[in-house]
């Protein structure tokens, strides 16, 4: 059976699918956005929450700066509160790596000339400020705009903004097929409905790649799962989001409290995640390695206990760099996908962009970083 | 080829015959507790300085309760046991402990889940002010720590553990205010058929009720609970219900014990990936399993409470049979005819246990009629009205959904208290069957896990 036709299908319902379609209603145009599961349960919905530009690659900083106007105003925008809260983000680095200074002030630099203020702190100066520092912080990056925000609740307000606009979202629809038929895809769900529409957005992370290559265009995309915890509450105290600047997997850990007194751990080693399953776990020696990470960042937190681990599933490539644009293969098709562990801050800047770009044709985002092409074998 | 390695978490009724099983085979077991002495819930020891008799502790489970307790002790040397250790997790064959802040992981190669229950509750108006316990709870202070939880206590719910706990309470000589029983009489009437599967034990529960009326302990059924009324300050001080016959009443009580018989702790089975079905007699999600207790994931064994709501006596019988069901697993040969005997005996508990659901139903139906400013979820303060206006604004009736939208069950219980209540409102307000709810998905730890664990000293 065909669907109604719209302008634009989305396949994907996260953080980017679901903004996309609140922003292609901005522009006037009729969005169908098709989610296997329910909007925003894997990667938009169990990731860390950090509103984070700081430690992104500089390229991505003109998009994280559209996306945070976007995170400032979404009371107003989504009409519900996704405990967005712009308290500040901090990023230290250890003892034992004090070649990171110099990376720390060299990036404060030239993020300064895309709009990033960093504030470059001793570890001593940290610790009269943020008393629970360990003795191992060395030094530290204080970005006073950056933050966090709920991500169980941001992907799914972004669905039910755009479903007032008159959004077509349909959640427990899984794509089976995509192919252009004339000027127009035709995407079909398991269940055999189909849907069509001369524009389609593939914004369907870790499982972006089943998508792709029925377009010719395979993407190396690894499935990941993030390692998160969470303490039971405590008194409101830890404003910013904070996290680590290393390069070793293991040693990377993050933590931010939230207002109603939950610290939020996450890092260390990811864990296996089975998207054909739509499951993944948390590995029970990757809490403990995350823990004692924990330990050694802020010492503190030590006398407080976990209540809950929890991971979800995150498409990673292979430069950490999404795949973001046009296809190189079909016209009328777009991606947005592969963000890497970190689209959440930048994932409203994703929607707005990618319907600027299908909207009017061109956006004033650099987008040559992203292209699919960058994955392509020489013919 | 090295000895089968075989862990046995719990050490209730339940899981002490399947560790004396598997020593019976001439195997070294592994058991692992939370508490600090075994005997489980119902047959709690008293601290070692206490010297209540057994007669006084247990009452007509006392014969039971010895035989239990001597049997473990019987088994000192020949197993290994770790008291006062939470399994937080499993993955990978391997259980993961914590002790304080030490951690274990330990490989197995068959692990026998004795996991037994907690009370099954119905949030209302006030059940979170100081005061009010669980039954469970109640029973645990007068067990364990030989104090009353009150100095005028209401029990108020529904099951055997109503009746049982409130007798305790008036053979402790602590003053007993009422017993509320939301329960209609006639459904005793309608349950008699299968409670007639053990006599004996139906007998008791009678004894149960004319100690009660001896005591001159008013018991009134179909009752609706309304409210537990006090203030924040001064916690408990009267209970508001209306009569089978709907008139209002209230009754002074500075303590209430609240219940409605109980439910099985599954979070092992489910963190061990096992199978789940929703149970609609009991309103349970359970984990799968065959007669023998095998889940539906290779070496995990289930039994007692934790795989299902069948009392203590049928945990014995089931922990023996997990337990021979493993070692058969594992190639010790074990007598086939036990086996039979065994299942055979389950089978009548299970009888007896369908009749006290029908008995003392839970009142599923009381979710819907819980006022907005009573608080559902305690861990994370979320009331009714919260969770109904969650409902409206994101239209959210899948179990997890309503939890990452409202925080219900989020805390750190993880939804063992409030969760099947919820599920019940979640589905009232949106007029499906309440399995359609679904199930709230297990997550590590068990129960809270110190951020310090496996730190050196």
């Amino acid at each position: 059976m065909m669907n109604a036709a719209s302008d634009v299908i989305i396949v994907g319902g996260g953080l980017m699918g679901s903004s996309a379609a609140l922003f292609l209603r901005g522009h006037g145009l009729s969005v169908t956005l098709l989610e296997t599961d329910l909007i925003g349960r894997q990667a938009s919905g169990t990731n860390f929450g950090n509103v984070r530009r700081q430690g992104r690659a500089l390229h991505q900083l003109p998009l994280a700066n559209r996306a945070l106007a976007i995170w400032r105003k979404s009371r107003e925008l989504l009409g519900t509160d996704v405990e967005y809260l712009q308290s500040g983000h901090i990023r230290v680095c250890y003892r034992e790596r004090p070649e990171l200074v110099g990376a720390m002030e060299d990036y404060a630099d030239k993020a300064r000339h895309e709009g990033l203020e960093l504030e470059l702190l001793t570890g001593n100066a940290l610790r009269a400020k943020f008393p629970f520092f360990g003795a191992d912080v060395l030094a530290g990056s204080y970005s006073a705009m950056d933050g966090h925000a709920n991500p169980r609740l941001a992907a799914p307000a972004f669905a039910r903004a755009a479903r007032r606009l008159g959004a077509a979202i349909h959640e427990n629809t899984k794509i089976v097929d995509a192919q252009k038929v004339g000027e127009d895809f035709h995407v079909t769900a398991e269940d055999g409905r189909t849907f069509r529409a001369p524009i389609l957005l593939i914004t369907a992370g870790a499982w972006g790649n089943a998508l792709s290559s029925q377009f010719g265009e395979p993407v190396p995309i690894v499935p990941k799962g993030p390692n998160m915890s969470v303490t039971e509450p405590v008194p409101y105290a830890i404003h910013p989001a904070v996290g680590v600047m290393t390069p070793l997997e293991e040693e990377t850990v993050y933590f931010r409290q939230v207002a109603r007194g939950n610290i939020v751990l996450g890092g260390s080693t990811r864990g296996p995640s089975y998207p054909d399953q739509y499951r993944s776990y948390v590995l029970p020696q990757n809490t403990l390695s995350q823990l004692k990470q924990i330990r050694r960042l802020a010492p503190a937190l030590g006398k407080l206990n976990i209540i809950r681990v929890w991971s979800g599933i995150e498409g990673y490539l292979p430069d950490s760099q999404p795949v973001m644009g046009p296809s190189g293969t079909t016209s009328g098709l777009y991606y947005a996908f592969g963000f890497s562990g970190a689209g959440f801050q930048i994932g409203p800047g994703v929607g707005e962009t990618m319907a600027e770009v299908i909207a009017k044709g061109s956006t004033d985002i650099p987008m040559e970083p992203y292209q699919i092409g960058r994955f392509a074998t020489a013919p | 080829m090295a000895e089968p390695r075989i862990i046995i978490v719990g050490a209730g009724p339940a899981g002490v015959r399947a560790a004396e099983a598997v020593v019976q085979a001439g195997l070294r077991p592994t058991v692992i507790d939370e508490a600090r002495r075994s005997g489980g819930q119902i047959y709690r020891r008293q601290p070692d300085n206490f010297t209540r008799p057994y007669e006084k502790l247990y009452g007509t489970e006392a014969g039971r309760a010895k035989a239990l307790h001597d049997s473990f002790d019987a088994l000192t040397g020949k197993i290994d046991y770790l008291p006062e250790t939470l399994v937080w997790n499993i993955a990978d064959q391997h259980v993961w402990t914590a002790s304080g802040n030490i951690q274990q992981t330990l490989p197995y190669d068959a692990l026998i889940l004795c996991t037994g229950a907690t009370d099954r509750l119905m949030p209302m108006k006030g059940w979170n002010l100081a005061g009010a316990y669980s039954l469970g709870g109640a029973q645990v202070a007068l067990k364990s720590q030989a104090v009353s939880i009150g100095s005028e206590v209401l029990f108020m719910g529904s099951g055997p553990l109503l009746y049982l706990v409130a007798s305790q309470y008036v053979q402790a000589g602590a003053k007993v205010a009422a017993v509320l029983d939301t329960s209609p009489s006639t459904a005793r009437i309608k349950a008699l058929p299968d409670l007639l599967a053990l006599p004996s034990v139906l007998w008791n529960g009678i004894q149960l009720t004319r100690a009660l009326k001896k005591a001159k302990v008013a018991v009134h059924h179909g009752i609706t609970p309304l409210e537990i009324m006090g203030s924040s300050e001064t916690g408990v001080s009267a209970v508001r219900y209306r009569t089978a016959s709907g008139a209002e009443k209230m009754i002074a009580c500075d303590a209430v014990a609240l219940g409605y018989h109980l439910r099985p702790e599954t979070q092992l089975a489910d963190l061990a990936r096992c199978d789940f079905a929703f149970d609609p007699a009991t309103h349970h999600w359970l984990p799968l399993r065959d007669q023998d207790g095998r889940a539906s994931v290779k070496r995990v064994y289930l039994a007692g409470d934790g795989a299902k709501i069948l009392g203590a006596r049928s945990a014995e019988a089931s922990g023996k049979l997990a337990a021979l069901a493993a070692l058969a697993d594992l190639g010790r040969a074990t007598g086939n005819g036990e086996m039979i005997a065994l299942r055979r005996e389950v089978a009548t508990y299970a009888k007896f246990a369908r009749g006290l659901a029908t008995a003392f139903p839970w009142p599923a139906h009381q979710a819907a009629a819980i006022p907005d400013e009573a608080i559902i979820c305690r861990c994370e303060a979320v009331s009714a009205g919260d969770l109904r206006s969650v409902m409206r604004e994101t239209g959210a009736v899948e179990a997890n959904r309503a939890k990452a939208f409202s925080r219900i069950g989020m805390g750190r219980c993880q939804g063992r208290y409030c969760g099947l209540a919820a599920a019940e409102l979640i589905a009232a307000v949106a007029q499906i069957p309440v399995e359609q709810v679904g199930r709230l998905r297990g997550q590590a730890p068990v129960k809270p896990l110190p951020i310090a664990i496996g730190e050196e000293e």
